[in-house]
């Protein structure tokens, strides 16, 4: 049932693809039948991921593929709950993209083109997900890959937007050819290519570490980890939002997936190093990438970089679990993978609900710093409410769910203690604190956002003018606002059909968190720690109620409104508040060796008299992982093009003797 | 859980949770009057704080009109946040209901919370003041957080529990034990607190001078009732940490059992270590000079520092022994 479900799933994105090729002539098609059938089809994945997440396991064989090599799917608790994932935020998607892309409705962009990708790469997700093969996996992830880097490159007349469409392209494929590299490893030694395959062969120690190094490279440049992460700020930011928060808050979690599915299940036996080195690269990540996006003015570039922040912890977490199991710890091992698993479904809940508002945001103001925005939360209420509940939630706080799987990360690094090895003792508990620091500089990075765009007053005539978007726009935010809320505060619920996954995976116990019934999340056992969220909440509200009754007595008390307090010197105007650039500044002076920092202050004087007559400040804030690590590398890669280039005379006589020197080399090897 | 949620825990529970709130400001007035004392002042009567507090709770509200709703409620929100947080504390009895429900990683949550809406707050009405101030809290915060929980690791992996009343049981049983580790997550507990609690050196909470203030700033806009509430739960926050340090490192004398003699024996216990502390707070105070801005990452590095070595001496020296 459950994979008929996605079959269907994927036919309905298919045709909605279709569909879009008639857009370039009827351009309400997008609007009237693509979006619909996107959101059928998010239904059939969500229901279909939830019936296998409740235990309908299925596998079949497609007839496609080369003859020799069907194409075989399989859907099972892992793949359910990236199923169940995707079909959520699909679904929001689905119902915000009508209104949203009217902007696009009587530009010159082609609609068609972003109909028939938008549909390739939906149907390309799904099939990643349920591929049973790596053939047909890689097929996946390229028909995903490839119909992204259109949806990137759709704004094309913007030559920023090409660079940083070529650069994803670029970057997309050298993680594939690592990806591709890995399942050959594994193919190898497993005598084929079916996943059945790979998982029954017993790797050698080395070709192990081989398959796991090249997995962990692949997919984590596709999650976008640092130093790999370079091209993900500046693709993400760039598609249209509804795109972006299908590329932030799914496409990611397909790459987590990919990595899952290779290193616990396919591999099967993790080694402790990996685990440190997953949970190092991860905790680095996740600090840099809250620190990164700490300097962004550009509201969409800096929910981009805190994707890499999210991404960190998902991999700390896996880490941790890595580790654990590499111990001999399952219990926690399967505890480690379960608070991955359940961030990376708060995050896709929580980006995707950001993504939607920073697009409503920037249909309405067309500005996309935050510098120009201000008090939207006025002009806005609905969109206002909905991304202060996604910024609650992402930056951890009670009782959201961003904090449900923070807390349980957190309760699982501190059950380090239980490892022999005292260097590992040492680690964990350094890179939980790292994750607190990131945790706080979070919940700062998330002040800035919504202080300066949505609270204050409004900086430029476009915020003082925006209006409310259309009906679907809200509603999928609401969708989503309403979903953050129910994760964050029954956790114990989705935890425990979430029980299920470490099963799937090598037949990993189930950890108990959810032992003492809904009310509670008690990893390891009660008298180790205990949140309840329902409580919490109970007790918030109770508290307000109470202090609101005492305070009021039932009767509404007037207020006085007269103008803010301005130290007696005239009226105060939009321009005397903080900006973001401002607000971020004590953080940039203190951690200021991460970032490569140029700043000029400029002194403007009259020409006359020499006196000041103002002050010009600039401030670029960039990206040190190109100077360290791309740069270098394509100027490297461009000597070498230019030494091999030599070869290349223009002349027949030179080339007719490569070709024979060839195949004189190619008859000597085989002879 | 399910021998823990008696009606008689809970209603302790809550009587202990009224009981933190309205003894707050009390702790306030203690310590003004120290300080007063200890600078060669006539000192405030000790209600001094109820009496402001009452005032404010009558004067009229006022609010800008660039205000927008969150501004309206985020006073409210800042303090049911502080108060749950006050509620998950052991303050006199251990094993209450209520401690079952958060456990310390949870309680920094809480107060992350209530730090959020009130630097929301300070933003909303678009003055220079409050974006300054949000700024400065938020960088201050961000730093003492991961030092606090750092400490909190150390104590909560000595205790293999995160939960404060088994914390504070371990204490208990385990008696008076001199551990190198306690003594340093002590000291960085406490730089945090003061940091947290905008005490001298870090924020001065008497200030209204533009360049140094922090905590002052966000809640310039606030009159009347809003100020007040905001006003207690700054209070509420001292005798918060003051709790914290009070009940995880000198458990003794807390009530393990509910009887009466028990608990009474309890509630004397933390107003002598309340009193005592705020003596320590007092001298600091007096005999210190705010810190710039930029000194205050030096000296939350310091924190976290203490808290680093209080990890390492924990695995190094106690695992094992």
């Amino acid at each position: 049932m459950a994979l008929q479900l996605i079959a269907y799933a994927v036919a309905l994105s298919l045709l909605s693809g279709l569909a879009g090729l008639g857009a370039s002539r009827y351009r309400s098609l997008l609007k009237h039948l693509c979006f619909p059938l996107l959101g059928l089809s998010g239904l059939a994945t969500a229901a279909g991921g939830f019936l296998a997440l409740c235990g309908d396991v299925a596998a079949a064989q497609l007839p496609l593929g080369l003859p020799w090599l069907p194409w075989s799917v399989r859907i099972d608790a892992l793949s359910g709950f990236i199923l169940l994932l995707i079909g959520m935020v699909l679904f929001a998607v689905a119902i915000y993209g009508p209104g949203y892309i009217r902007e696009f409705q009587h530009g010159r962009h082609s609609l068609a083109a972003l109909g028939v990708f938008t549909g390739l790469f939906v149907a390309g997700m799904q099939l990643v997900v349920i591929a049973d093969d790596a053939f047909m996996f890689m097929v996946a992830w390229e028909l995903m890959s490839l119909s992204s880097y259109f949806l990137v490159a759709f704004q094309h007349e913007n030559a920023a937007n090409r660079r940083a469409a070529f650069l994803y392209l670029l970057m997309a494929h050298v993680g594939g050819l690592a990806i591709l590299l890995s399942y050959g490893v594994l193919a190898a030694s497993g005598g084929g290519f079916t996943f059945v395959l790979m998982r029954a062969a017993e790797l050698p120690t080395l070709w192990a570490g081989v398959a796991f190094a090249l997995a962990f490279f692949g997919f984590g440049m596709k999650a976008g980890l640092v130093p790999v992460h370079a091209w993900l700020p500046e693709a993400h930011p760039v598609a249209p939002s509804h795109i972006s928060a299908l590329m932030s808050g799914v496409m990611l979690k397909v790459a987590i997936y990919g990595f899952v599915r290779v290193t616990f299940d396919l591999i099967g036996t993790v080694q402790v190093q990996w685990g440190i080195i997953v949970l190092l690269v991860g905790s680095i990540s996740a600090l840099l990438g809250v620190l990164y996006a700490m300097q962004q003015s550009d509201i969409k570039r800096l929910l981009a970089y805190s994707s890499i922040e999210n991404v960190g912890v998902t991999f700390m977490a896996l880490g941790l679990a890595m580790i654990f199991l590499a111990t001999d710890h399952p219990l926690l091992g399967s505890l480690g993978l379960i608070a991955a698993l359940y961030h990376t479904l708060n995050h896709a809940l929580f980006k995707s609900l950001l993504f939607l508002g920073a697009g409503a945001v920037i249909q309405q103001t067309h500005q996309h710093s935050l510098e120009h925005m201000g008090g939207l939360l006025k002009r806005l209420p609905y969109t206002g409410t909905f991304f202060l509940i996604g910024c609650l939630s992402i930056a951890a706080l009670p009782p959201f769910n961003g904090f449900a799987s923070e807390w349980l990360t957190l309760q699982t690094a501190l059950q380090g203690v239980v490892l022999e090895n005292g260097v590992l003792r040492i680690v964990i508990p350094v890179t939980a604190a790292m994750l607190a620091l990131t945790a706080a500089l979070g919940a700062m990075l998330f002040v800035r956002l919504y202080g300066i765009a949505f609270l204050g007053q409004p900086r430029t005539r476009q915020s003082r003018q925006a209006h409310i978007p259309s009906l679907g726009m809200r509603t999928a935010q609401g969708l989503l606002a309403l979903l953050c809320l129910l994760l964050g505060v029954l956790p114990a619920l989705v935890i425990d059909v979430m029980g299920a996954i470490p099963q799937a995976l090598g037949g990993l116990p189930e950890p108990g968190i959810t032992g003492q019934g809904w009310l509670w999340l008690t990893p390891v056992s009660p008298a180790i720690a205990s949140y309840s969220a329902p409580l919490v909440l109970l007790g918030l509200g109770l508290a307000w109620g109470l202090f609101y009754l005492l305070l009021h007595g039932g009767k509404q008390q007037q207020v006085r409104r007269i103008h803010a307090w301005d130290c007696g010197f005239g009226p105060l105007s939009p321009r005397m508040q903080y900006t973001a650039t401002a607000f971020a500044m004590p953080v940039r002076r203190i951690f200021q060796p991460v970032w490569q920092l140029d700043e000029k202050v400029e002194h403007v004087r009259d020409s006359k008299s020499g006196q000041l007559t103002g002050l010009r400040h600039q401030l670029q804030v960039g990206d040190r992982s190109w100077g360290v690590l791309y740069e270098p590398i394509g100027r490297w890669v461009i000597a070498a093009a230019r030494r091999i280039a030599m070869l290349q005379s223009g002349n027949i006589r030179t080339y007719l003797s490569y070709s024979f020197f060839t195949l004189l080399f190619l008859l000597w090897l085989i002879s | 859980m399910a021998d823990l949620l008696t009606l008689q825990g809970w209603l302790l529970a809550l009587l202990q949770t009224a009981l933190f709130v309205t003894a707050a400001p009390l702790l306030v007035g203690w310590l003004r009057l120290l300080k007063a004392r200890l600078q060669n002042r006539r000192a405030p009567a000790l209600t001094q704080p109820y009496r402001d507090l009452s005032k404010l709770f009558r004067k009229e509200v006022i609010v800008a009109d660039t205000a927008s709703p969150l501004f309206r409620a985020a006073p409210y929100l800042v303090f049911s946040a502080t108060v749950v947080t006050a509620a998950v504390i052991p303050l006199i009895a251990v094993h209450l209901p209520t401690a079952a429900i958060a456990d310390v990683i949870v309680l920094v949550g809480f107060l992350a919370l209530a730090r959020f809406f009130l630097a929301l707050a300070g933003m909303d009405v678009g003055t220079a003041f409050g974006g300054m101030g949000s700024s400065r809290e938020m960088t201050i915060a961000s730093l003492g957080e991961p030092a606090m929980l750092m400490a909190i690791f150390t104590l909560t992996m000595t205790a293999q529990s995160t939960n404060l009343s088994h914390a504070i049981d371990f204490q208990l049983a385990q008696g008076l034990v001199l551990r190198p580790s306690f003594m340093f997550a002590l000291l960085g507990l406490l730089l945090v607190a003061v940091a947290e609690t905008g005490r001298i050196p870090v924020d001065n909470p008497t200030t209204h001078l533009e360049l140094t203030m922090v905590h002052e700033a966000m809640i310039l806009e606030y009159s009347g009732r809003h100020l007040a509430l905001m006003e207690w739960a700054a209070q509420l926050k001292l005798m918060i940490y003051g709790v914290l340090i009070a009940n995880i490192f000198f458990p003794w004398g807390i009530a393990a059992e509910l009887t009466s003699s028990a608990l009474l024996l309890g509630l004397a216990a933390i107003v002598l270590k309340l009193m005592l502390l705020a003596v320590v707070l007092a001298v600091a105070e007096t005999s210190l000079a705010k810190m710039r801005l930029f000194r205050v990452p030096g000296y939350l590095n310091l924190a976290f520092l203490f808290a680093l070595l209080g990890m390492l001496s924990h695995v190094i020296l106690e695992v094992g022994a």
